[in-house]
């Protein structure tokens, strides 16, 4: 509009209104492309936007998947285990030297390697958890003793990531974490029919390692879902009470003005300021143990209770006041009410909320760094009082682990969690659609 | 564990109860002349003394849970060899802790001495008899609420009225534990940051430029007291943010305005849950890819530019974060701009306007409150968020605006120093709180007044 | 029990079957500004208005009675292609304005909304100044250029709306602060800032005081000399007093068309009837 346009021909407009020798439609059918490129232009921009987060989202989980679907395979070796009785001891096997046995067996493979630090190296093709395996398999078959049996040992991971093709045989020796001896050593099992990916039972059973082909994922499943237990035992209550009270019974006044407050705050307070309290008060305080489901499911509680809260009173307001009304003018109590008849038809909502804060608890790591639950756990959590990791905080730890095998284990325990959360959110989901009624 | 036991009993007891209530109840109101010269159903009165039955013991119960540890501890500590009890507190604390670890079977820090172990035998033992006390006296409690309430039930006692009292006030009690958790975390952090500024003043924390608590991990160096200034801390808060928001706000913006000004049913059935999705993508998950995708990409990117990108740049960390806040920065404005009445859109296309000139011109004023709030929501998110940061921006505090150095935020280093070993007293991870408190102010203040401003947008079109 | 069975015979009257239900009166005017022809619309599977042909004379009031539900806001709302705005709406048959069909798909909206204005049942005012939201369509539209024009446009409009008066000395503040008399006034005056050539009225007083009301009906009367304007009411009061033509509509049908007067003095169907002299609404 400004002035300098006043000289163009156009600007005849200016007397339109009073003379009107020109029609609206043929001055606004003037501009009207120019407008169109602009609306163009615009719904381009909104497109463009909702397909780059798409095209994010593809990205991550392709990048995610890409790396870890591998991790579900592990390299075996085959040796030809001789289970001498001179070696073992019948009576007391737990004790016996299977380290031994299983070095006398790769000896056996490569009769011309002699020297120590060549045996060394060879040794290093396999996983040093290969032992442990070997005593669990003969102590639970006691038979074996003295027979020689073919027996598949996991492959140590610069092996294993070698055969997956993730680290190559093309760069320099010196650059490789397997010298050209190391690669004919395998190439003599490839050959033989020695080596074979099978599907890694360890990554599903077994809990943390500092060896990535001995590393599983179970004891941060237990650890998460003792931790949740906890959560969820706690916060569906009393963020279903909570609701309950300001929404059917609190008088309108400060007090309940300032819990509201208090309670959408806390939806949006960082989760590691929840980390701060649970150190600072259930730890220091409290003096409860670190490093456990408990105290974890406690500060998982309160940093989840909002949400529960807030989705709870939604569902209680979804509720028409003639339900309310009808109860009372039967002659119940407004306890009777609500437990009745207004609790009931709220349900299907709270648990959906319920469901939702979980899935949020469940993929939260920092709270739980702060009360230290990153610490290197291998047992498997048996309680909430054991020292436990969580899914999550599994993930960043394998995350900062420099090996190569890591990696892949990191992305496929992403993978794990990821279908915990779509498992849930979908139940969350379904819930909604099934109950959710139009008063 | 005597724990569970003693629960099992309390609850066995208060069952109990409930039928000797109930039964009692029935008895009176026959001699009375029946079910209605009672004044509640007979489950009622049931109820009541089960409740008189576990309740107050089982707040005796609970008190002795939380003070266990320290009651014992102190009176083991009362019962040390004079030789221990004498050394500085510091000192006592961790051999305290250790005999600790030592009586509950954990991992010991310090070498063990005879004196030690005698005192966890010690401590066992007053653990012991303190869980023999209290569990004779919860059972006293327990049959002494009973038989209180059985003696006193008659038909005029309104029993459904007490049982009502007893759940209103739990409601009550549930209710506040949000003001609780709020002082816990406001006190908590609090106390430790003002210790925390006995050590270094407040000024110096606040307006100081150099950030290097690492020098400060000894004790015996009392002299280098490490550098606290937390102005870079901030600085790289606010330079990660905003780059998230950059990415955010425009992209989440845009994208709800076309999912609700544009699209038709079928493209929203399928954007919206994409969306939901990548909100629900856990923040570890995205810090993974922000370290394994994002930054290399960006540094292999830089250096086909010549351009020196560190692996830890703050632009990685942001774009990162920027998406992972996208999709909330999406439903909030989707919510804010559905809320604008249809009649508004019906005054501008009425007169001829088209969708965008309609939706710049009168749908986003309109909104703008709404928007502002959610994008201030969204960035109290972005300085609160931790685990992106933590996996992929720096841990060494350079005040720089450059986004592609390495910066460091408040969330990484509290996470730095708080993680591993811990020394309870030094400044180092007292500073942990300190950033804490600033952190919680500040989230604190961005969510009120956002809140308070998408509320009073909302009730403007109700 | 006198009540009850003139309920009966009503229903029995209201219920006949729909085939019957021909347009009585003429629908045609020498001099049409628009021509509809056998209009449908449905919502989803749910047909709201069946086979309508009227015609809207130049600068005439006509006014669109009806009992709630009948379908005349509807109607109305496919004058301008309003109803493009909700999904499940359809809408088939020929609506003309300017010689062309306004359903033809090469017709575009934006232009046809600049000439066919509409005011709504309740005042819709921009969360904007006053001048902005009479000024805003003729910019987006570029009727004017310089801040002389609008400054014009604004003056004209709020005048011809008469509300100039009121208003001239707070331009600057908000269009939602002012009475809501005044904030459909305002909304007429952001209506013939364009100089639509029709003007659609959508139970424009529902909302307002009787003081407020008569004012508006002055200005509808005053606006024929240079527009068609077409009003939907729930008065009959109203439509008798502001009108030249009235249309009768009932669940859908348009049931009676003719000159104001003859409608509502001697109307020729039974339903007309009925519902001018108050027996059901």
């Amino acid at each position: 509009m400004s002035s300098q346009k006043e000289q163009r021909p156009v600007a005849g407009n200016r007397g339109y209104i009073r003379q009107k020798k020109e029609r609206t439609i043929d001055i606004v059918s003037r501009r009207l492309a120019q407008r169109y490129r602009k609306e163009k232009r615009f719904k381009l921009y909104g497109l463009f936007s909702i397909i780059l987060s798409t095209v994010f989202l593809a990205v991550l989980l392709t990048s995610i998947v890409s790396n870890g679907y591998s991790a579900f395979f592990q390299t075996y070796i085959k040796l030809d285990v001789t289970l001498e009785s001179t070696m073992l001891d019948r009576e007391n096997l737990g004790k016996s030297d299977f380290q031994g046995i299983i070095k006398q067996s790769i000896t056996k493979l490569y009769p011309e390697v002699a020297d120590r630090k060549s045996k060394r190296e060879l040794y290093a093709l396999f996983s040093s958890g290969a032992a442990f395996q070997l005593r669990e398999t003969v102590m639970k078959n006691p038979g074996l003793v003295g027979k020689t049996i073919p027996y598949w040992v996991p492959a140590d991971d610069d092996v294993d990531m070698l055969m997956k093709g993730h680290s190559k045989r093309g760069v320099p020796e010196n650059e490789r974490r397997l010298d050209d001896r190391q690669l004919g050593w395998i190439d003599k099992l490839v050959d033989q029919n020695r080596i074979e990916k099978k599907f890694n039972v360890t990554f599903f059973t077994a809990g943390d390692s500092r060896e990535p082909e001995l590393a599983g994922i179970w004891g941060a499943v237990k650890g998460s879902f003792f931790t949740l237990l906890v959560t969820l035992a706690l916060s569906f209550p009393i963020g279903i009470a909570a609701a309950v009270y300001l929404e059917e019974f609190a008088p309108k006044n400060l007090a309940t003005d300032f819990i509201e407050v208090n309670i959408n705050n806390l939806a949006a307070v960082p989760s590691i300021v929840f980390g701060l309290l649970g150190l600072a008060v259930f730890l220091n305080f409290f003096g409860m143990p670190r490093s456990t489901s408990l105290v974890g499911g406690l500060v998982l509680m309160l940093m989840t209770l909002p949400t529960i809260i807030i989705a709870s009173r939604a569902a209680l307001k979804a509720v028409p006041p003639s339900i309310r009304e009808a109860a009372l003018g039967v002659g119940s109590s407004k306890m009777q009410m609500v437990s009745n008849h207004v609790l009931p038809l709220a349900l299907p909502g709270m648990l959906t909320g319920t469901i939702i804060g979980m899935a949020q608890a469940l993929g939260e790591t920092a709270p739980l760094l702060m009360i230290g639950m990153v610490a290197f756990i291998v047992d498997i959590p048996g309680g909430f009082t054991d020292p436990a990791a969580v899914m999550p905080v599994q993930i960043y730890l394998w995350a900062d682990s420099p090996e190569r095998a890591f990696l892949e284990r990191t992305s496929a325990a992403i993978m794990v969690l990821l279908a915990f959360l779509i498992m849930m959110n979908a139940v969350a989901v379904i819930m909604r659609r099934r109950f959710e009624k139009r008063w | 564990m005597i724990v569970p036991v003693l629960l099992l009993i309390l609850l066995a007891l208060s069952v109990a109860g409930f039928f000797l209530g109930r039964k009692k109840a029935s008895a009176v109101a026959k001699s009375a002349g029946g079910r209605h010269k009672l004044h509640s159903r007979p489950n009622y009165y049931g109820i009541v003394t089960g409740l008189w039955c576990c309740l107050p013991a089982f707040f005796l119960f609970l008190l002795w849970l939380i003070f266990e540890q320290r009651i014992v501890t102190s009176l083991v500590i009362a019962d040390l060899p004079p030789t221990l009890q004498q050394l500085p507190r510091e000192r006592l604390v961790l051999i305290v802790q250790d005999i600790r670890n030592l009586a509950t079977g954990n991992i010991v820090s310090g070498e063990i001495t005879p004196e030690m172990r005698d005192a966890a035998a010690h401590f066992l033992e007053l653990q012991d008899i303190g869980t023999m006390i209290t569990s004779v006296l919860v059972l006293v409690v327990a049959l002494a609420g009973i038989l209180f309430f059985y003696r006193r039930i008659t038909p005029e006692l309104r029993a459904r009225n007490q049982v009502e009292i007893v759940i209103k006030s739990l409601l009550i009690v549930c209710s506040t534990i949000a003001i609780f958790t709020t002082v816990g975390i406001v006190l908590s952090v609090l106390y430790e940051a003002i210790r925390f500024f006995r050590h270094v003043p407040v000024t110096d924390f606040l307006f100081g430029l150099e950030w290097s608590p690492q020098m400060a991990i000894r004790e015996e160096q009392v002299g280098s007291s490490g550098a606290f200034g937390a102005v870079p801390v901030f600085a790289g808060t606010l330079l990660i943010s905003a780059i998230a928001m950059m990415v955010a706000v425009p992209v989440g913006l845009l994208s709800a305005i076309f999912l609700s000004e544009y699209a038709d049913k079928k493209i929203r059935a399928v954007v919206k849950p994409l969306l939901e999705i990548l909100a629900g993508v856990p923040t570890v998950v995205y810090g993974f890819f922000a370290a394994l995708v994002v930054a290399p990409s960006i540094r292999a990117v830089g250096s086909q530019i010549g351009l020196d990108v560190s692996s830890e740049s703050a632009l990685a960390a942001g774009l990162v974060m920027g998406i992972m806040i996208i999709p909330f920065v999406s439903s909030l404005s989707d919510d804010v701009i559905n809320a604008v009445p249809q009649s508004l859109r019906d005054g501008a296309y009425s007169v001829g306007a088209t969708r965008s000139e309609t939706v710049k011109h009168v749908l986003i004023p309109a909104a703008l409150p709404g928007i502002v709030g959610g994008i201030l929501l969204a960035v109290s998110r972005a300085i609160g968020e931790t685990m992106i940061v933590v996996m992929a921006a720096g841990l060494s505090a350079n005040l720089t605006a450059n986004p592609l150095q390495a910066v460091t935020t408040v969330t990484v280093q509290i996470v730095t120093l708080l993680v591993g070993d811990q020394e309870f007293d030094s400044p180092k991870t007292l500073a942990a709180f300190a950033l804490g408190l600033v952190l919680f102010i500040g989230t604190l203040l961005l969510n009120i007044i956002a809140l308070t401003v998408v509320r009073k947008y909302r009730e403007r079109y109700e | 029990m006198q009540d009850v069975l003139k309920k009966k015979s009503m229903e029995k009257r209201i219920l006949a079957p729909r085939d019957s239900r021909e347009t009585i009166g003429n629908i045609n005017v020498p001099n049409p500004r628009m021509v509809c022809r056998n209009v449908n619309v449905y919502y989803d599977d749910k047909q709201a208005i069946r086979n309508v042909s009227i015609d809207i004379g130049s600068n005439e009031v006509l006014a669109m009675i009806g009992p709630s539900g009948c379908g005349k806001s509807t109607f109305l709302r496919c004058l301008n292609r309003m109803n493009d705005t909700i999904e499940s709406c359809r809408v088939n048959g020929q609506i003309f304005f300017d010689g062309s069909n306004i359903y033809d798909p090469s017709v575009d909206v934006v232009p046809l909304r600049a000439q066919i204005g509409m005011v709504f049942q309740k005042p819709n005012p921009f969360p904007k100044s006053i001048y902005e939201n009479v000024s805003w369509a003729p910019i987006i539209h570029g009727l004017v250029e310089t801040k002389a024009d609008a400054d014009e446009i604004v003056e004209t409009s709020l005048h011809k709306a008469g509300l100039w008066d009121e208003v001239k000395d707070r331009l600057g503040q908000p269009g939602t602060g002012l009475s809501g008399g005044q904030q459909q006034r305002l909304c007429i005056a952001r209506a013939i800032a364009v100089s639509p050539e029709v003007i659609l009225m959508d139970e424009p007083c529902s909302a307002l005081d009787p003081i407020a009301t008569a004012k508006i009906e002055d200005l509808i009367d005053e606006l024929r000399e240079q527009y068609t304007i077409v009003i939907v009411t729930h008065s009959m009061q109203q439509a008798s007093r502001v009108s030249q033509r009235t249309a009768f509509f009932h669940l859908g049908d348009l049931i009676e068309v003719g000159s104001t007067g003859t409608v509502f003095t001697k109307p020729s169907h039974q339903l007309t009837e009925d519902y001018i002299t108050g027996r059901y609404g």
